[in-house]
């Protein structure tokens, strides 16, 4: 139908024009680019003058398989998208959904949701620290965090059987309420891991080699991360206060205390600031929950079949990574007309250029490190 | 889908002077006071407001493709509304409709903490004048719009496919793709052909 004018390859040696400029392929194997992302970076010298991110190796035509199959059965293609932090993904599916409709979601799984997405985003973060760590050179922060990063996955593991694709909740509420040893198994969790993450400041947050490869590295400004539509902590670390759990708040959001930390700078340095700060704000969430949470039951009366009215909503949450937004459109069938998935990997990811050129090829891994994406919810 | 049936009635309302706290509007006048900016400022050039949901934030507005731009630009420089961020643009096929491609384009305002949807309804292989010049976040994704609908956005900087091969011969998202088989899976460059076929 659309003429296709050129691939990829053929762009990519029809711009090499001076001797000086050099094509470096990087991945799409490579252990620096978190899954399958290729790098075509232009050097001049060590600096970069140019970069084009080739994604879609794992495309999966989530959408379209969302199209043709029913509301409750997309739910654990969900967890597939961004498999780091799974029951994120689901929250966002069912609240999505249930937007559609006037149910009255239990108190108690309101509860149970907020704080197992916030251990989702312990889960999410403890890797991205690990893995980002380990890029800059750091090898016992690897250990550290994936010793701490065990215990989220074996507490998923108690309460719904699945550790990476968690399959946490269902459309109305959750499938059933979790056991009592979670809670004790949660608890013990946020009393050890304050410390823990003391731990992980005193290797990185004064280390000189950490300040060097992160302070004033893969900069942008508040404006251009608006501008280039970023969320998340990408987004906090140049100094816009967005958080949507504050500014649209879900699930047990509106009755919990938490700070969203901010950055100034908008630097790699600022995003990991804001990182830790988010694993402390997680414990804190989550202590508020075992506190609050109160008794009855975790499930709504739904129908048998889910046939939402026909219209269109959207409908996003603050996930690890950023927002992350589903658009449905409804035909009032038992299957969605269209499903959208709003990818906060891939809408930072198109930032790289902006966050690269004009800096060291050493960087380049340092600032993929730092969007924090996962290629599987990005190529979708 | 909604008929094409100008919404003209308020357009008496100064664009100054009119109330814009979100507080005191009724739940299915959300968004009135955006409407009433926008008709003032271009009339005709909205077609219809399609409120589903008593939400704040499920206001479409479906705009006729020429107008696109300029509603666009007035929206993110506006001093009250500020729709500084593009959230999402994306697409959806309706194959039986007479403008059977709608474009949706989700703005945001971190300021105002609002949203609002718009929404041009095309007819198949008519282009659309693109958004990235606004909005940075729509490089990809309308390269992404690109590569599974097949619209073309005239003055896009980079228009290649983004998720599928470059040789992929067809626009996996429209309806008409085939859930199973072959189906319009077809090269169209000929080296891949003697493998797929």
């Amino acid at each position: 139908m659309y003429e296709i004018e050129e691939t990829k390859s053929e762009i990519q040696t029809k711009t090499v024009t001076g001797a000086d400029e050099l094509v470096v392929n990087m991945g799409p194997q490579h252990p620096s680019t978190h899954g399958v992302l290729r790098v075509i970076l232009h050097l001049d010298g060590e600096t970069v003058t140019d970069l084009d991110c080739d994604i879609g190796y794992l495309h999966r035509g989530t959408e379209k398989i969302g199209e043709n199959i029913t509301y409750s059965m997309f739910i654990p293609y969900t967890d597939r998208l961004d498999y780091i932090a799974a029951p994120s993904n689901n929250l966002a599916w069912v609240t999505a959904v249930e937007k559609f409709f006037d149910w009255e979601i239990p108190i108690r799984a309101n509860y149970i949701r907020s704080m197992v997405g916030e251990f989702s985003r312990i889960a999410s973060h403890l890797l991205w620290l690990a893995t980002h760590a380990l890029d800059i050179g750091a090898m016992t922060v690897f250990l550290w965090c994936f010793r701490e990063r065990e215990m989220v996955l074996d507490l998923f593991e108690t309460a719904f059987g699945g550790r990476l694709t968690v399959n946490a909740f269902r459309l109305g509420g959750l499938e059933q309420d979790v056991p009592a040893k979670f809670l004790t198994l949660a608890q013990e969790f946020i009393d050890i891991f304050p410390s823990r993450i003391q731990d992980y400041e005193t290797l990185l947050t004064n280390n000189r080699i950490w300040l060097q490869r992160t302070r004033g590295v893969g900069v942008i400004s508040g404006e251009d991360a608006v501008d280039f539509g970023l969320s998340g902590p990408l987004l906090r670390a140049s100094g816009v206060n967005y958080d949507l759990r504050r500014a649209k708040p879900y699930a047990a959001y509106p009755y919990l205390d938490f700070v969203v930390p901010t950055g100034e700078n908008g630097d790699i340095y600022d995003r990991y600031i804001v990182r830790i700060e988010e694993l402390r704000q997680s414990v804190k969430i989550i202590q508020q929950c075992l506190e609050q949470l109160p008794d009855g039951p975790v499930s709504c009366k739904t129908p048998r079949t889910i046939k939402p009215p026909v219209g269109e909503i959207y409908h996003s949450i603050e996930n690890p990574k950023g927002e992350f937004g589903f658009y449905i459109v409804s035909d009032g069938s038992e299957t969605p007309y269209r499903v959208r998935i709003r990818p906060p990997s891939f809408v930072n990811l198109a930032a790289l250029k902006k966050l690269c050129v004009g800096g060291l090829l050493a960087d380049v891994v340092a600032v993929i490190g730092s969007i924090d994406i996962v290629l599987g919810e990005c190529d979708r | 889908m909604a008929d094409e049936s100008v919404q003209g009635e308020n357009s008496e309302v100064d664009e100054e002077t009119s109330d814009l706290n979100p507080e005191e509007d009724s739940k299915k006048d959300v968004g009135r006071d955006i409407l009433d900016v926008l008709e003032a400022k271009f009339p005709g050039s909205t077609f219809d407001a399609e409120a589903f949901s008593n939400f704040e934030d499920e206001l479409s507005i479906t705009l006729k493709p020429d107008s696109l731009e300029e509603v666009a630009l007035f929206l993110k420089d506006h001093e009250i509304f500020q729709f500084t961020m593009l959230v999402d643009l994306t697409a959806v096929h309706f194959p039986n409709d007479d403008l059977p491609l709608h474009v949706l384009y989700q703005l945001f305002s971190i300021e105002k903490n609002r949203r609002v949807r718009l929404k041009v309804r095309l007819q198949e292989e008519q282009s659309i004048p693109t958004v990235s010049n606004l909005w940075s976040s729509a490089n990809w994704m309308e390269r992404e719009v690109f590569d599974l609908f097949g619209i073309d956005f005239s003055g896009h900087p980079d228009l290649r496919r983004i998720l599928m091969p470059d040789d992929w011969g067809s626009h996996p998202m429209l309806k008409s793709y085939p859930l199973e088989g072959k189906g319009e899976r077809v090269y169209d460059k000929p080296q891949r052909k003697e493998i797929g076929e």
